[in-house]
């Protein structure tokens, strides 16, 4: 046998090829970077909180149900930001989840091999587009659009139905919370449509073909074996387009009609607490009531978002069921 | 009813060797009559003739690649699912060529089931995995659809098991629990031909012989065609047996005569195991 054999093993403590004093340094820098982002996230929440401060001392919990938005007699409500903000973001899901589901449907199970990638590259395309270009292109065409050829048709026939008519009263404006929904809708569809159909594509082909092999349609393998296999994923996709919803600004600023007045009307103009903020933050003088205001809004907004995107991130991350 | 790719005359001579399986072969219930299959541009099968006896077992044996599984999946269609995969020729079922235009796949399914080499329990009870293939295809009550729970789990040896958990997930059963749950699955639309697709290939060996018992007693009113690597399972499952090699059908006959006197060189060096 060789002498090397024989040989004291080497000391396993000592830094053989690097320095200790260089792998601390590092793993201390890399430390501090993942820190980094906790005490940024840390740091907003909590300046959002100090900022608003001022306005939930003064309105308590009332700040939260109060729809008067008064500049001049110093008294603010988000009641009509915080309602216009889910009411947009809850239409704009229940709009594009349908569209969405038939874009992933179509494109796992049915769409010829050819089809499929330039159609998913269409929708990935969709999901770049800058907000501002929806936004101007909802004011541009979406609005006279709605205005001439949507809103007056729905207002004749379905304003005089008792309850669900009230929904649909009001003057054929084009704008508001309609309308935005609408925009959000095809904003968010692109990223529902995507996280579906990738997560259809995660159900192994062999439990597809037992169900087609027991004589399933492909309406059937889908509704039985794909959506039970994936429904969690699915939720955690719509949360995601949610999320995506409840923040969105510039679009949804162009066309919404920015009015602080509950309507209860679809078609009637609104707020969201994003385009509160967007249009009346340039005009609140610093250490004002109305300042503060809007960042306690900002932290609604905040805490609202941070929830949906944590359960989405729950029921998306692999394994979930 | 036996033929070969170079020999279609009379029936092989049957030795005095014992074998498990019965030695005559019936009447058949599906004939394939010069069946090619393509992936795409590649030819998997050449010019397959083979007649599938009725109530009896075929098994279907042969390297991997050599297209056994390529045939079962033509006799239900599974192909059609995947674009372009097509197949020409002729696959009769009482008369009706079945891999024709036109023809009606779900119902087809209904009437030639099929198992697969991995246990594919769907996310749900033990209950509704047999009640869902039933529910496609037929409109039961309640009673009647526990009747036909019960019996296509009696007929899968499964029902002493799993009778006092029925509304349990079906997911929680053991591999080879799993496996008699598809065949009970299979049976209850009660189809007329069972395909089986290296079903005990995950399983092991305590698990494989309850499925094999289980072949042997199902053939008595079903016709079961079997893909497997074991040549000792098709030895002894199978009425008739079928050997492959690189996408034609060497040569078929009865279990005994193919296990003892094989005609052809090939199929005797791969029963004997020097290749393959």
């Amino acid at each position: 046998m060789s002498h090397s054999l024989a040989s004291p093993a080497k000391p396993l403590a000592s830094a053989s090829r690097t320095s200790s004093v260089g792998d601390v340094v590092f793993a201390a820098i890399a430390k501090a970077a993942g820190v980094f982002v906790l005490l940024l996230l840390g740091a907003i929440i909590v300046s959002l909180f100090i900022g608003g401060w001022p306005t939930f001392r003064a309105f308590g919990m009332g700040f939260l149900f109060n729809a008067d938005w008064d500049p001049v007699q110093n008294v603010f409500g988000g009641a009509v930001p915080i309602y216009g903000t889910l009411v947009t973001a809850v239409l704009a899901i229940v709009m594009a989840v349908p569209l969405a589901f038939g874009i992933a449907f179509y494109l796992t199970e049915l769409a010829p091999s050819w089809f499929r990638r330039p159609v998913g590259t269409a929708i990935e395309l969709l999901a770049a587009v800058p907000s501002i270009i929806y936004g101007m292109w909802g004011f541009f065409m979406i609005v006279p659009f709605m205005a001439e050829w949507v809103q007056p048709p729905l207002i004749d026939a379905l304003s005089d139905i008792p309850v669900v008519g009230a929904l649909f009263k009001g003057p054929p404006f084009g704008t508001g919370i309609f309308t935005a929904s609408l925009i959000l809708a095809v904003m968010i569809l692109p990223f529902i449509a995507a996280t579906m159909r990738d997560v259809f594509q995660t159900v192994p082909a062999v439990y597809k073909e037992s169900a087609y092999g027991l004589g399933c349609t492909t309406w059937e393998v889908m509704r039985s074996i794909v959506i039970p296999y994936t429904r969690v994923s699915v939720v955690g996709g719509i949360m995601l387009g949610l999320g995506r919803a409840l923040g969105e600004t510039m679009a949804v600023t162009f066309v919404i009609g920015n009015t602080n007045r509950l309507s209860t009307s679809l078609f009637g103009p609104g707020n969201t607490i994003a385009s509160i903020v967007a249009l009346e933050f340039p005009e609140s003088q610093a250490g004002s009531l109305k300042l503060s205001s809007l960042l306690a809004l900002g932290f609604i907004l905040f805490v609202i978002s941070f929830i949906v995107l944590a359960i989405s991130r729950t029921l998306l991350r692999p394994g979930a069921k | 009813m036996s033929s070969t790719t170079n020999d279609s005359a009379a029936r092989p001579n049957i030795g005095a060797v014992e074998a498990r399986s019965t030695a005559a072969l019936t009447e058949a219930r599906i004939s394939v009559r010069n069946l090619d299959f393509y992936y795409a541009a590649n030819k998997a099968l050449k010019s397959i003739d083979v007649d599938f006896p009725d109530r009896q077992v075929t098994g279907m044996i042969g390297p991997s690649g050599c297209g056994k599984s390529t045939l079962l999946r033509v006799l239900n269609r599974m192909y059609d699912l995947y674009p372009g995969q097509r197949a020409t020729g002729e696959v009769l079922l009482d008369g009706t060529n079945i891999i024709a235009p036109g023809i009606d796949l779900n119902q087809l399914r209904s009437r030639i089931g099929m198992v697969f080499q991995k246990p594919t329990p769907f996310p749900m009870s033990i209950y509704e995995n047999i009640a869902f293939g039933v529910n496609l295809h037929e409109r039961l009550s309640k009673s009647q659809m526990d009747e036909r729970v019960e019996w296509s789990l009696t007929r899968a040896a499964l029902w002493e098991e799993v009778k006092d958990r029925l509304t349990t997930s079906a997911m929680g059963l053991s591999g080879g629990q799993q496996q008699r749950l598809c065949i009970a699955r299979t049976i209850a639309v009660r189809p007329e031909v069972i395909l089986f697709d290296e079903p005990t290939s995950a399983l092991d060996p305590i698990s494989t012989l309850k499925i094999e018992e289980l072949i042997d007693e199902l053939k008595r009113d079903f016709t079961i065609v079997i893909v497997t690597h074991n040549m000792q399972q098709a030895a002894r499952c199978a009425d008739q047996v079928a050997f492959f090699y690189l996408g034609e059908l060497v040569e078929v006959g009865t279990a005994t005569q193919m296990f003892t006197s094989p005609r052809e060189r090939r199929t005797q060096e791969y029963i004997t195991g020097r290749f393959g």
